[in-house]
């Protein structure tokens, strides 16, 4: 029987369907969520760290080394700081928003700083208060740099997520510990072309909302070439 | 859990035999070792190619980009299958996901070498040769390093997870643990691949340290406004 017979049959089922459907469902939620969490964690930190020299010095290392930990690791570990259950897909959430956190603090660093000190200035002469500047000028114009790295951790969580099946969490993952279970590829390379396909949906969503996001982006670029 | 923790460590059966903790280390380091080298003997020539001639570097970048995305259990479950054998495997995956990051960083290096510099080497009448060893290279060196930490980084978190399926190293004792609901030999396992990266980490930054030339060092300093004592 050739693989794609194999993989036509394992996909006739409409059992199978349903429960694949199910998994890249799951492995949405547990990609995404932490995404979110990660992305206004990673803000509030470099807010304070932009703010604040000495917070500045500590986050930058200790993103550095949390970015270290190997995958698995934090996954196992989790339970036993939060006091969750091994087999709890939160563990998986708090991790992946953990990596996140991390690989984001840098370019909200340098985004913050990269914001022109003119244009500040220019906010604090039309009265801007802080918190108002922080939201409608300095974080807009962090955009392109915060989406860049944003993208990035999508990529990394949507891949990291699969691991989380070893402590029994859901997600396409499942299906890469079946097919080996069972010596069967079908599952297995459903779920890699389904991770890839979601990594790749999801950053034309990523490049999409940049877009919305930074209009002035657009209009420069017209107004370069126009000039 | 940290008493826990203390009496696994303290048990000598933990530190000798096949199933010790220097063994498992050994064998995570050659897992590590053996995939880096041949990654760097795919990555590095061809990452110099193509940030050198410049031809090449959006399909290179893409294809990174794609092999970023592969779910490394779903890799190393899937050439287990293939080969049947958990270290031919293994050692294959950890090269797809090594090369990415390596070629990321040589090309991203040489791309970022100043135009101006690789002309008047061209100018005073290097080969092409001299100019990729003498200039573009030592230039690009903090980039190239730095994608080969990320590489080690990765080569170190999956060889774990191919612990999966069936091989030795540091993820033994997490999954073995996790198996028969040992926490402390989970714990062991993760607080010991944990210090590995760390430590491996750590030694990168020094070797950045010690084979940047001095000049190049300055330079990147001079260029991000910091102040330098050297």
């Amino acid at each position: 029987m050739s693989f794609f017979d194999e993989l036509g049959h394992y996909l006739s089922s409409a059992n199978t369907r349903v429960e694949i459907l199910g998994d890249l469902g799951d492995h949405v939620y547990l990609a995404l969520l932490p995404l979110v969490l990660g992305i206004v964690l990673a803000i509030t930190a470099g807010w304070l760290g932009h703010r604040w020299r000495p917070a500045r010095r500590v986050l930058t290392v200790l993103a550095n080394l949390l970015y270290t930990i190997p995958s698995l690791a934090l996954f196992v570990v989790i339970p036993g700081l939060i006091g969750s259950k091994i087999l709890d897909s939160v563990n998986v959430v708090v991790a992946l928003t953990i990596y996140t956190t991390a690989l984001l603090v840098r370019p909200v660093l340098d985004a913050l700083d990269a914001v022109a000190p003119s244009v500040i200035a220019a906010a604090t002469a039309v009265g801007y208060k802080p918190v108002r500047k922080f939201f409608a000028v300095e974080l807009p114009l962090a955009v392109p740099v915060l989406a860049a790295g944003v993208r990035v951790a999508s990529v990394s969580n949507i891949s990291l997520v699969s691991v989380g099946a070893l402590i029994g969490t859901g997600g396409l993952g499942v299906l890469f510990t079946d097919g080996f279970q069972r010596e069967y590829f079908s599952p297995i390379v459903v779920g890699i072309v389904l991770t890839l396909l979601l990594a790749l949906v999801v950053d034309l969503i990523l490049v999409g909302i940049r877009n919305l996001l930074t209009p002035w982006e657009r209009a420069g670029r017209t107004g370069v070439a126009v000039a | 859990m940290i008493t826990d923790l203390f009496h696994w460590f303290g048990d000598p059966a933990h530190w000798s035999g096949p199933d010790g903790v220097p063994q498992r280390l050994l064998e995570h380091l050659g897992y590590v070792a053996l995939s880096l080298v041949i990654a760097l003997v795919i990555a590095v020539p061809l990452g110099l190619f193509v940030g050198h001639t410049g031809r090449g570097g959006v399909a290179l970048v893409s294809a990174g980009n794609a092999i970023r995305a592969l779910p490394t259990l779903g890799l190393v479950t899937f050439l287990f299958l293939l080969f049947t054998e958990s270290v031919t495997s293994t050692i294959i995956g950890l090269v797809v996901l090594a090369v990415p990051p390596v070629l990321a960083g040589t090309y991203a290096g040489l791309q970022a070498t100043d135009h101006g510099v690789v002309d008047a080497a061209q100018g005073i009448g290097m080969t092409g040769w001299q100019r990729l060893w003498k200039v573009e290279v030592p230039i690009s060196l903090p980039l190239v390093l730095g994608g080969i930490r990320n590489a080690v980084l990765q080569l170190v978190a999956t060889a774990a997870v191919a612990a999966y399926v069936g091989l030795g190293g540091l993820g033994r004792f997490l999954l073995d643990g996790l198996a028969i609901l040992d926490y402390s030999e989970v714990i062991a396992g993760a607080l010991l691949t944990t210090v590995l990266a760390i430590v491996l980490d750590l030694l990168f930054a020094l070797l950045n340290r010690a084979l940047v030339p001095r000049g190049v060092r300055l330079a990147t300093a001079a260029a991000t406004g910091k102040k330098v004592t050297a």
